[in-house]
């Protein structure tokens, strides 16, 4: 299998890129690890007149936290290095639990999250976690620079708010204003198999309150699913036995599965319900045991 | 080195060929590519360099891998263009003269292979763990070799040929 016939620029700037997307005629792609484009033009799912590689372009592999604790990820930061990352690690539950998780290890060497973001394939992992933490696309075209909030970058499967000539720079996750907690649990059938259905929990406690709940499912719609409601019964108050039941309860029905090949609907709703489940129960420390660590 | 274009509508003036210089196993090269050519066919066409093999052609097997700047990639699902200034091993890069590669010698005495089609790719992808990490553990292998798949030998074999290879390697470099 080959691609149709295309026309190919490996600009070596922003502003070269933006440049060459601006007077590229109707259909141009940006190209970036090309772990979801190259398989997709093979297929002849998508047959771009333009492919503008933006490999070339120097100064975006970059992952890196800013002093007041916002973290920028640039549009070449490649799935590998988010899998290694040390500040993941230690700042970003949510995402050092994701990064190993997408693909297998020879795609994560090409992809990057700033373009499985752009590709907005519901069954995308790094689209819950971004979701979960609330972050935004920065989008960088002819017309200037604007940030996105994720919630409303992507407009339906496979399809996104960018303009032709927009290319995105960055994924922002903000700043956390309590302690980080949370996770991502993703059943497959094999590695490197998309999610049969994946969870994403970003909580940010403080005083022992949960200030910030984000809850994200993939896999199991049309979209990505934020299961809002499930986060709002979180917030306000420690987390108890019973509102890590009703959130994991409300997640699950936020789902909106479809029998497949990867499973049944019922299946996939159970999936997501049990891990729920495990994620908030990692964070819940009974009272009891805690007035004990405090004496 | 030759690659023939099909032009079906007569269209040739407009077949955008590139002009590109990389280095393959050492050796510079300069090929004259069609964008929408794969870098998996520049290796085996191109290059005439068949050990590299393809098998699904649709980025799950691995069988396709090679060295892109030292990291494994599957070459049926890069452009041979975004090789333009880059350096590619494959797995003809491995061995020298007339020795064999730790990594070859340890899928002899193991018997990591059967068939032999993804024994490639596992070289490739176990040459960048090595790199890495010269001391891995067999879950570390295994996990560095989950985007290769293997339909003959049920793994456990390759697994024992990469720790071979491992200990070797750390021999040889405890000896120098
Ligand atoms: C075998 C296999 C298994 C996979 N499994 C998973 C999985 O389990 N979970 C998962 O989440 N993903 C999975 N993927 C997809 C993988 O994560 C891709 O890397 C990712 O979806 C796309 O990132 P990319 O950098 O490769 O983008 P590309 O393939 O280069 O681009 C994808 C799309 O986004 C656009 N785009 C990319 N970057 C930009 C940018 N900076 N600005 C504007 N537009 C841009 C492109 O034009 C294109 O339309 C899998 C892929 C393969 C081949
Ligand atoms: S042929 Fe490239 S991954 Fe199978
Ligand atoms: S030896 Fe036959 S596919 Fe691995």
């Amino acid at each position: 299998m080959y691609p149709s016939r295309f026309r190919y620029e490996a600009p070596r700037s922003l502003d070269e890129a933006i440049g060459t997307l601006r007077d590229g005629g109707d259909y141009a792609k940006v190209l970036a690890g090309g772990q979801s484009l190259v398989p997709m033009m093979k297929l002849r799912f998508a047959s771009p007149e333009l492919v503008v590689d933006i490999n070339n372009v120097p100064g975006l592999d970059y992952h890196r936290a800013e002093p007041d604790g916002t973290l920028r990820i640039g549009a070449l930061c490649r799935h590998y290095v988010l899998e290694r990352s040390e500040l993941l690690k230690s700042t970003q539950p949510t995402m050092a639990a994701a990064a190993p998780l997408i693909a297998d290890p020879i795609v994560r060497n090409r992809g990057t999250l700033v373009g499985s973001l752009c590709h907005a394939d519901p069954q995308g992992d790094w689209a819950s976690v971004v979701l979960a933490l609330g972050g935004s696309v920065v989008a960088q075209g002819s017309r200037g620079t604007r940030t996105i909030p994720f919630a409303d970058f992507v407009t339906g499967p496979f399809q996104n708010v960018l303009d032709p000539d927009e290319i995105a720079v960055e994924a922002v996750i903000p700043a956390a204003q309590g302690v980080r907690s949370g996770g991502y649990l993703k059943l497959e059938r094999r590695i490197g198999d998309f999610a049969t259905a994946g969870v994403a929990v970003a909580l940010e406690t403080r005083a022992g309150n949960v200030i910030r709940a984000g809850i994200a499912l993939t896999g199991v719609g049309g979209s990505t699913i934020a299961a809002t409601e499930a986060a709002a019964v979180l917030t306000g108050h420690p987390l108890t036995p019973e509102s890590i039941e009703q959130a994991a309860e409300l997640a699950a029905q936020a789902a909106r599965p479809r029998t497949d090949h990867r499973g049944s609907a019922a299946y996939k709703r159970h999936m997501v319900r049990t891990f729920a489940l495990r994620l908030l129960s990692r964070d819940y420390t009974p009272a009891q045991e805690k007035a004990e660590r405090a004496a | 080195m030759t690659i023939v274009y099909d032009d079906p509508e007569g269209q040739a003036e407009d077949v955008p060929v590139r002009r590109i210089k990389f280095t393959v196993n050492g050796r510079k090269k300069i090929a004259e590519v069609e964008p929408r050519l794969l870098l998996a066919h520049l290796i085996r066409r191109g290059l005439g360099l068949t050990g590299t093999h393809v098998g699904c052609d649709t980025t799950n097997c691995g069988a396709c891998t090679v060295l892109v700047d030292g990291r494994p990639v599957k070459s049926c699902t890069m452009l041979a263009v975004q090789v333009d200034g880059r350096t590619v091993k494959t797995v003809e890069g491995l061995a020298g003269a007339s020795e064999l590669h730790p990594l070859q010698e340890g899928f002899k005495e193991e018997h990591g292979l059967q068939c032999g089609f993804c024994t490639p790719g596992m070289m490739m992808a176990a040459t960048a763990l090595l790199e890495e990490n010269p001391d891995p553990s067999e879950e570390e292998v295994r996990w560095a070799l989950s985007g290769n798949l293997c339909r003959c030998t049920g793994y456990q074999n390759i697994v024992k040929s990469v720790l071979w290879a491992a200990a070797k390697l750390r021999a040889e470099a405890g000896e120098a």
